[in-house]
C-alpha cells in the first residue's frame, strides 16, 4: 500500500492511497501552477465504466475549490464519489491553496435526530482513513458508528481524515446507527469540530478527558459553530475516561455539560497508565470501570463500556459482554461487525428477567388502575425502585426486539 | 505468427435475443432454441473397435515417454488433443503433451482442456508457432486475453463440464488423442487420483476422453502393480501408459485449507443464503444441496451446518466440490453421503480416499443433459456465484463486464437445474455494480435462476411464487432485484457500458450444444 504524506513542497502534494490491495480509495497527485489551466490524469481500475464520470467529478471539484491552474494525478482503486471529493479536496489543501474552500458531495437526507437516551448497545469503530468500511457499515445494524479521528488515523494524515470524515456524515447512509464521532484530544479536536460539526454528526466522542473543562470547551466549540451554521439539532457528548486521573473525575466530568449522553472508559490508554497488563478477565481494570458505572448513574447518563479487543474470540467477548450488563454498563465498543450481534444479546435482558419485569409492570398498572399507592405481586409488597426497574427493563427490551 | 481468420462471420439471433455465429470453427452450429426445446436426433459417437491382438498379453502397455506415446497414437496434423484439468494450476502433463507434440513437429492441433489455468499460458507461445489452432475450452488470464484480443486463429468454445461430456458423447467434439494425468496408475492404464503423491480427489472430468478418444494415454508419476483400485479410469480403454518424474505440483493441485471469508459483508450474504433454506423450508430432513469452493460458499456450508444441528436436520447428500467444510458434515453425521465432481482441498482427498461414503462423480453422472437424467437436478438447492446478473435475472460468469473472458462455464450452467438455484453475490464490486439491465455475456437464461441474495438483501424471481410464498412472515430483506439495482447504483453511480467489438472471438454453448452467446473481441 503507498500512502501520501504531506509534501515538502508547498505546491506539490499527494493524498489518499493506492496500491494492489488498496480499496474503494484513490491516490491523488497534486501540483499547482500558476498558468497553463488544469491538466488531469486518470488511472483507474473502473476506467470503462466510471472513467468519464471521475474526470467530470474531479472538473467540479477543482471548480468549487477554486482551483483554476494545477496538474491532478489520480490514480483510482474504484473509489466512490464521496471519497474521491475528500482526497482531492485534501491535496488541494494541502498544497495551500483552497483554503477555507469546501467541495461537500451530494447530501443524503439527514436521519432523525437522536434521542439522549437511545440504545447504545454497541458502536462500530470506523478508521478515519479506511473509507471502503463506510458503505456497508450499516448493514451490520450496530446501534452506532464511531468514524475515527484518534487512535486510528496517523499523525500525518489526520486533515485528510478529517475530510473525509465530514463528507462521509453528509453523504453516506448510515441506516439506523447513531452517528458519532471521535476527535482527537484538544487541542487538535478543535479542528476536527471546525470541520465536521456542520454536518451534523449525533454524538462526538472526546478522548482522553481527565477534566470537566476539557468536555466544557468541546461544547462551547460545538455550540458555536452549531450557532454559526444554523443547526438545531442536539450533538450528544461522550467523554473517554482513559487515565486514573480521569477515572477519579468521572462524577465531575459526567456532569460537565447538559449534552452528555453517556460515559466510556478506555482500557488500554488506562491499563498503560497504571503500568498494568490488559486482561480478558480484566480483574485490573475492575475499580476503574465500577468507578464509571456509578459516576454515570449519578450523573442520570449511560455507563458505556470499552472494547473487546480480540475479534476472534467470540465466547471471550460474549462472557465480557454479559458480565458488563452485570456490572451496570448498557453498551460497547465494536472493532469488527462480527462482534455486534454476540454484543446485542449480551446485552439483552434474559427471558425470566422479562418475565419478572412485565409481571411487575402488570401489577403496577393493576394498582394504579385500582387507586392503590402500593402495589403488590402475589403476597410481595413491590418498593417503587423496582417498580421503575421493571418499567425501564421492559422498554429496554421492546427496544431491543426482544418483546413485541 | 498471428492469422486473423478473414471470412465473414454470419450471426444469427436466438431464442434470447443474443447474436449468435451460424458457423463455428467450420461447423454449423444451432442458436438457442430455448430451455429444454432443442431435440437432438441420431445416435451417440463411439471409438473404433479396437481387438486385443493390438494390445500386449501381459498387459503392459508402458511406453519410454510421452513423445514415444504420441507417435505411437499417430498423432497429425490438425487433431484434437484433451486433458482434463483435476490438477488445477499445478498440472504439468498438458504442457508436456503439447511441448512434446510440439517436438514432434505437427501444427494447427486443436487443444480441448477441461479447463485451463493461469500456469499453462506458455500455450499462447505454442498457438503463436502454430502447434495449436485454437482451444476449446475455458480460458482466463492470458490465455483469455489471447482469445479475446482476437489473435486465436479459429473461435473459442467454452462448454460447461455437461456440455463438453455432451460434446464428446453426441459426436461435436471428437478426441483423437487423450492425455489424461494420473495420480496412481497400473501398467494396464487403470487409473485413480485419490492416492499418490499428486493426489486430486476425483478424475470424472477425464471419463468422456478416455471412453470416447480414438487413442488414450495415461500418464502418472505413481505407478503401481496391477490392479490399481479404485480404477476411476478402467485401463481397458487406454493404449499406452506414461510414467513421469511428476504429473503436478501438489500445492497447487489443492490447497492445505481452503479458507472462509474474513469479510463481514460476505459473510453477511453466507448467513443470508442458509437463512433463506431454513425460512422457505427447503432446509429439512433427507434434502440436498452443493456450493462451491468460494469464500462466501464455504462460509454459507458453516452457516447452515449450524442451523441443521439447531434443527436436528441431515442431509440425503451433498454434492462436491469438496472441501474440509463438507467432509466435516459427513464426518459429523450431518450428511448421508459426499457425490464429489472435484476435490479442492487435502481433507477432500483424504476423504475420498478412506471414506466409502465420500464418491467420486463424473459430468456424465451429474452434469450430461443428453442421458437419461442427471444427478444435478435432483439437488434441492445450489449457491452459486456470478460476475453480473441482470433484472430478468439472466446471469453471467465467463466475462468481466468490460468483455475480457475471466471464467469458465464449469459446472455452472449444468447446476442451474437444481430445484432451487441461488446466486449469492456483493451488490457491488470496487464501485461496478454487479446487478445490470442486461448481462455482457449470458451465461444463464433468467428463468433458471431463483434467487440472488446480496448484503443489500434477498431478491426472488417472480417466476418462483412458491418462493415468494414461502418466505412470507419472515425477517428476511426480501426485495424486488430493481430495488436493489437502484439503491447500488445511488451508490455507485450508473456505469458507463463499456464498448465491445463486433467481431466474434468465442462462442458460449448452452448444455444442449446450441449456442447461447458470443463473446466479443475486446479493444
Amino acid at each position: 500500500m503507498r500512502s501520501a504524506v504531506e509534501s515538502t513542497s508547498v505546491h506539490s502534494t499527494e493524498a489518499g492511497h493506492w496500491g494492489k490491495e488498496v480499496r474503494s480509495d484513490l491516490h491523488v497527485a497534486f501540483e499547482a501552477r500558476d498558468s497553463g489551466g488544469t491538466e488531469i490524469s486518470l488511472e483507474s481500475r473502473v476506467a470503462p465504466y466510471y472513467g468519464a464520470a471521475i474526470m467530470d467529478q474531479t472538473r467540479e471539484v477543482l471548480d468549487e475549490l477554486g482551483v483554476k491552474h494545477a496538474r491532478v494525478a489520480i490514480h483510482d482503486e474504484g473509489a466512490l464519489p464521496f471519497v474521491i471529493a475528500a482526497r482531492i479536496e485534501a491535496a488541494a489543501r494541502r498544497a495551500g491553496i483552497a483554503l477555507g474552500k469546501r467541495s461537500l458531495p451530494e447530501q443524503h437526507p439527514l436521519p432523525a435526530p437522536s434521542p439522549k437516551d437511545r440504545l447504545r448497545r454497541s458502536r462500530l469503530y470506523l478508521p478515519g482513513s479506511e473509507p471502503k468500511y463506510y458503505i456497508n457499515a450499516a448493514l451490520h445494524g450496530p446501534d452506532a458508528v464511531i468514524l475515527d479521528l484518534e487512535d486510528s488515523v496517523h499523525r500525518g494524515e489526520k486533515d485528510a481524515a478529517r475530510i473525509l470524515v465530514r463528507n462521509a456524515l453528509r453523504a453516506v447512509d448510515f441506516g439506523s446507527g447513531e452517528r458519532m464521532v471521535r476527535i482527537n484530544q484538544l487541542p487538535l479536536g478543535l479542528e476536527d469540530l471546525a470541520e465536521i460539526v456542520g454536518e451534523s454528526p449525533d454524538l462526538i466522542l472526546i478522548p482522553k478527558v481527565e477534566m470537566p473543562e476539557q468536555v466544557r470547551e468541546v461544547d462551547r466549540m460545538i455550540a458555536e459553530i452549531k450557532q454559526r451554521n444554523g443547526i438545531v439539532r442536539s450533538i450528544w457528548l461522550m467523554p473517554i475516561l482513559e487515565s486514573a486521573l480521569g477515572i477519579e473525575n468521572a462524577f465531575p466530568v459526567a456532569t460537565a455539560s447538559d449534552n452528555i449522553a453517556a460515559l466510556t472508559i478506555g482500557l488500554e490508554d488506562y491499563t498503560a497508565d497504571l503500568g498494568v497488563v490488559k486482561t480478558t478477565e480484566g480483574h485490573e481494570s475492575q475499580y476503574a470501570r465500577s468507578r464509571v458505572v456509578n459516576a454515570a448513574h449519578a450523573a442520570g447518563v449511560q455507563a458505556i463500556d470499552s472494547v473487546f479487543s480480540d475479534v476472534a474470540d467470540i465466547d471471550g467477548l460474549r462472557r465480557w459482554g454479559e458480565s458488563s450488563r452485570a456490572a451496570g454498563f448498557e453498551g460497547m465498543g465494536c472493532l469488527h461487525p462480527g462482534q455486534i450481534r454476540v454484543i446485542h444479546e449480551a446485552f439483552q435482558p434474559t427471558a425470566i428477567e422479562i418475565e419478572k419485569a412485565r409481571k411487575v409492570v402488570a401489577a403496577f398498572e393493576d394498582a394504579q388502575k385500582k387507586g392503590l399507592a402500593v402495589v403488590s405481586l402475589g403476597s410481595k409488597m413491590i418498593d417503587p425502585p423496582v417498580v421503575q426497574r421493571a418499567l425501564k427493563l421492559v422498554e429496554q427490551a421492546r427496544a431491543m426486539g426482544s418483546i413485541s | 505468427m498471428t492469422v486473423r481468420t478473414s471470412e465473414r462471420v454470419e450471426l444469427a439471433h436466438n431464442a434470447v435475443g443474443r447474436a449468435v455465429p451460424t458457423m463455428v470453427n467450420g461447423k454449423p452450429q444451432i442458436p438457442f432454441l430455448g430451455v429444454g426445446t432443442y431435440q437432438p436426433r441420431g445416435r451417440k459417437a463411439a471409438p473404433s473397435i479396437c481387438s486385443n491382438k493390438d494390445y500386449p498379453e501381459s498387459g503392459d502397455k508402458r511406453v519410454a515417454n510421452l513423445e514415444t506415446a504420441l507417435r505411437k497414437c499417430g498423432l497429425r496434423d490438425g487433431m484434437v488433443i484433451s486433458n482434463h484439468h483435476h490438477l488445477r494450476d499445478g498440472d504439468k502433463v498438458a504442457l508436456m503433451a503439447l511441448e512434446a507434440a510440439a517436438k514432434i513437429g505437427v501444427k494447427d492441433l486443436m487443444w480441448f482442456p477441461s479447463a485451463s489455468f493461469p500456469s499453462q499460458k506458455s500455450a499462447v507461445e505454442l498457438m503463436e508457432k502454430g502447434v495449436i489452432h485454437h482451444i476449446e475450452g475455458s480460458m482466463n488470464g492470458p490465455l483469455g486475453d489471447y482469445c479475446t484480443q482476437g489473435k486465436m486463429r479459429g473461435m473459442g468454445v467454452l462448454r460447461s463440464h455437461g456440455g463438453r461430456y455432451q460434446a464428446i458423447q453426441d459426436g461435436e467434439v471428437h478426441i483423437d488423442i487423450a492425455v489424461i494425468a494420473a495420480p496412481t496408475a497400473d501398467f494396464f492404464g487403470n487409473a485413480d487420483g485419490s492416492h499418490g503423491k499428486s493426489a486430486c480427489g476425483s478424475l470424472g472430468f477425464a471419463l468422456a476422453d478416455s471412453t470416447y478418444a480414438d487413442r488414450v494415454i495415461v500418464v502418472t508419476d505413481n505407478l503401481v502393480p496391477f490392479p490399481c483400485v479404485p480404477w476411476q479410469i478402467q485401463g481397458n480403454n487406454v493404449d499406452f501408459v506414461v510414467e513421469v518424474e511428476s504429473i503436478g505440483d501438489p500445492s497447487k493441485i489443492v490447497s492445505g485449507t481452503t479458507q472462509i471469508t474474513r469479510s463481514p459483508d460476505r459473510l453477511r450474504i453466507a448467513e443470508l443464503v442458509a437463512q433463506f433454506l431454513r425460512a422457505t423450508g427447503i432446509m429439512k430432513n433427507g434434502f440436498s444441496f452443493q456450493a462451491g469452493a468460494g469464500g462466501i460458499a464455504l462460509a454459507f456450508v458453516e452457516y447452515l451446518k449450524q442451523m441443521m444441528k439447531q434443527d436436528g436436520v441431515k442431509a440425503r447428500f451433498v454434492r462436491g466440490g469438496s472441501t474440509k467444510f463438507l467432509v466435516e458434515l459427513l464426518q459429523e453425521g450431518l450428511t448421508d453421503y459426499i457425490l464429489d465432481g472435484q476435490t479442492f482441498d487435502l481433507d477432500g482427498v483424504k476423504s475420498m480416499a478412506n471414506d466409502p461414503r465420500h464418491l467420486a462423480t463424473s459430468p456424465f453422472t451429474s452434469y450430461n443433459y443428453h442421458g437419461k437424467g442427471n444427478f444435478a437436478s435432483l439437488v434441492d438447492a445450489v449457491v452459486l456465484g456470478a460476475t453480473e446478473v441482470d433484472v430478468n435475472f439472466n446471469a453471467n460468469v465467463v466475462t468481466h463486464s468490460d468483455g475480457r473472458l475471466l471464467h469458465g462455464i464449469g459446472g455452472w450452467q449444468n447446476c442451474l437445474f437444481a430445484g432451487c438455484t441461488i446466486l449469492a453475490l456483493p451488490s457491488f464490486r470496487d464501485r461496478i455494480p454487479v446487478i445490470v439491465d442486461e448481462v455482457t455475456t449470458m451465461t444463464g437464461p433468467g428463468e433458471m435462476i431463483d434467487v440472488v441474495v446480496t448484503e443489500r438483501g434477498i431478491a426472488i424471481n417472480p417466476l418462483r411464487t412458491d418462493l415468494l410464498h414461502a418466505v412470507m412472515g419472515s425477517k428476511l430483506p426480501i426485495r424486488p432485484i430493481q430495488d436493489i439495482k437502484t439503491e447500488v447504483e445511488k451508490i455507485c453511480g450508473k456505469p458507463a457500458r463499456p464498448r465491445l467489438g463486433d467481431r466474434p472471438c468465442a462462442v458460449v454453448k448452452w448444455v444442449d450444444g446450441t449456442v447461447l452467446d458470443t463473446v466479443w473481441q475486446v479493444g
